[in-house]
């Protein structure tokens, strides 16, 4: 396993636990400024189709999903607990193009509802763009593919 | 109101004396109401979508989906002509198109290889006459007594529909003038696909149906317009409805006046009475693109099809039954064929607040099955009405109920209920 995938192993490690631990203000804070993050459905991703779930650019986008999600969206309360795995590096960027390094991970995404039921909510994998900004690593560019086109009831924690 | 369970198994009814200003809690919830569905609206007067024409381009291609219960695919056959089939093998029941889409030479079944052309007709049976002289099928085998089952299909500026009905009046007819216009409106050019995708519900599909007639809930469930102070309660806007009350249309104009939409425009506009405020407004950035200064319009084709204009984001939606209590919500999202790369860039960031992750609109995937939940008991207890009046006509304002009544005077005509 090379240094950036261990560096990126724990990135998603911390990444993950800010969420599944609800500290989704801080969620912004692991991307750059002019980030992208989507969310893109199987078929959506083969077919190079645009908008997917969810379509972010910039942290004050994620910022208001955040925001949003606090104050004005109703949804039954849920938690997520992601189980992220198979972190492997597939390409080093240039220079020429923003630097940084391409990497693929797997995850599972099991959904706990108020009543106690769970579910795997989600699977698919990370696409992501990680650069190093002042000695830390950030996504510039997270697109999540998922595995299904389908998305049970709603999604609005962040994956 | 009595309820009573016939000896065939389906359930019969009596609706309220009071009308379709109340809706008995059972509709939602008996399985013998749902199978009733199946035969009376689904397989019964009606037209139903299927798929778009530019989703099966060439000869060959073809796309599967549900009417109702019942899987159905759209093909287009070598000579371009649009059918759609049940999707269904004559022999054994086995489903013929397994894949969701893709392009056949031919219509061959992967549980014994019968084989059907394009116009649905038995070609050939595999072992027809046995090996070695035995087996096979009789010699009076018929292979004409074996076609697949077609059904009546007729398209409108791209999109395709069916019907299991030989006397239904033909689409444009069934839908009338200003549903037929709304469609064209809309589908006034070529358009491309955006992105797709399946909202699963846990509610009776009725239940999004209604949600989606509704106008007025809007402002009041979905809190996103509302707590950044972008409300617009006193827009122009209209509900209409179609004679039978089936098909409706909810249409509204962003701003009446030009300095408010020129706000909108630049993503300029401050959030009002409230603290809260985006960061970043490139959601809401939008254009004028319709001539008619329409920015809202909602319309829905009897019975769960739904054509969506919420600003530049387009999108269809079918909302398919699977069984009494789940429902399957297709979205399409599409934009124009000759948009321009900054119509393109709209549409993707509103496309933001549509669809399960929707900043406005999430909520209605899981406000179906909060009343589903809460009615597994009480059949006969009903819901209320009556926003708007009792009545089913079109109307000026947008706080009524009017064309969720509609739905249900179409349902009761077609139900006999």
């Amino acid at each position: 396993m090379s240094a950036i995938e261990t560096r990126v192993e724990r990135l998603l490690a911390d990444y993950a636990g800010t969420i599944d631990d609800d500290q989704l203000e801080q969620w912004p804070e692991y991307f750059t400024q002019d980030c992208v993050y989507r969310i893109l459905t199987r078929d959506g991703y083969r077919n190079r189709w645009p908008a997917g779930v969810v379509h972010c650019e910039g942290r004050g986008m994620l910022g208001d999903r955040i925001l949003s999600m606090r104050r004005a969206n109703i949804f039954e309360p849920h938690w997520y607990r992601h189980l992220v795995t198979s972190t492997r590096l597939k390409a080093e960027i240039p220079a020429s193009e923003g630097g940084g390094w391409r990497l693929h991970s797997n995850f599972a995404l099991v959904r706990t509802m108020q009543a106690g039921e769970q579910s795997l909510f989600l699977a698919g994998f990370y696409d992501d763009v990680v650069v190093e900004q002042a000695g830390k690593l950030l996504f510039r560019e997270k697109t999540v593919v998922l595995d299904s086109n389908r998305v049970d009831t709603l999604l609005v924690i962040p994956v | 109101m009595n309820a009573i369970t016939e000896p065939n198994g389906a359930a019969a009814m009596e609706w309220p004396d009071a009308g379709v200003s109340r809706v008995p809690f059972r509709i939602y919830t008996d399985a013998g109401i749902y199978q009733q569905e199946q035969e009376r609206i689904f397989r019964g007067e009606a037209w139903h979508y299927v798929a778009m024409e530019l989703e099966i381009p060439n000869g060959g291609d073809y796309k599967a989906n549900y009417i109702g219960d019942t899987p159905v695919f759209a093909t287009r056959d070598p000579q371009g002509e649009i059918k759609v089939f049940v999707n269904r093998c004559a022999h054994r029941g086995s489903l013929l198109c397994i894949d969701a889409s893709g392009n056949k030479k031919d219509f061959t079944c992967v549980y014994h290889n019968w084989s059907y052309d394009f116009d649905g007709k038995l070609k050939s049976v595999a072992f027809r006459r046995g090996v070695r002289g035995q087996g096979g099928l009789p010699e009076d085998f018929d292979m004409a007594d074996h076609s697949l089952h077609r059904l009546r299909t007729e398209t409108i500026n791209g999109l395709i529909f069916a019907t299991f009905s030989e006397s239904v009046a033909p689409l444009r007819e069934w839908l009338g003038p200003r549903m037929t216009s709304h469609i064209e409106r809309i589908f006034n050019r070529p358009v491309k696909i955006l992105g797709s995708y399946v909202q699963y519900l846990h509610n009776n599909w009725k239940l999004y149906i209604e949600n989606v007639k509704d106008s007025y809930h809007a402002s009041l469930l979905h809190l996103f317009f509302t707590t950044f102070g972008l409300n617009r309660m006193s827009m122009d806007g209209a509900i209409e409805l179609s004679v039978s009350g089936g098909h409706h249309i909810s249409w509204s104009k962003m701003a009446s006046d030009n300095a408010a939409g020129t706000e909108y425009q630049d993503g300029a506009l401050r959030a009002m009475n409230t603290d809260f405020d985006l960061a970043d407004r490139g959601v809401l950035k939008n254009w004028p693109e319709f001539p008619d200064g329409v920015t809202h319009a909602i319309q829905g084709i009897w019975p769960n099809f739904i054509v969506q204009q919420i600003q530049n984001c387009l999108a269809i939606r079918l909302a398919v039954p699977k069984g009494v209590d789940e429902t399957e919500l297709q979205w399409v999202l599409f934009g124009y064929a000759d948009d321009t790369p900054e119509h393109d860039r709209i549409r993707l960031m509103q496309s933001n607040l549509v669809g399960p992750a929707g900043l406005v609109s999430m909520e209605d995937g899981v406000i179906g099955s909060f009343v589903q939940r809460s009615i597994q008991q009480d059949g006969d207890r009903s819901a209320v009405l009556e926003m708007g009046g009792r009545e089913v006509e079109s109307q000026k304002s947008r706080v009524s109920e009017a064309s969720v009544r509609g739905f249900w005077q179409a349902y009761r005509g077609l139900m006999k209920l």
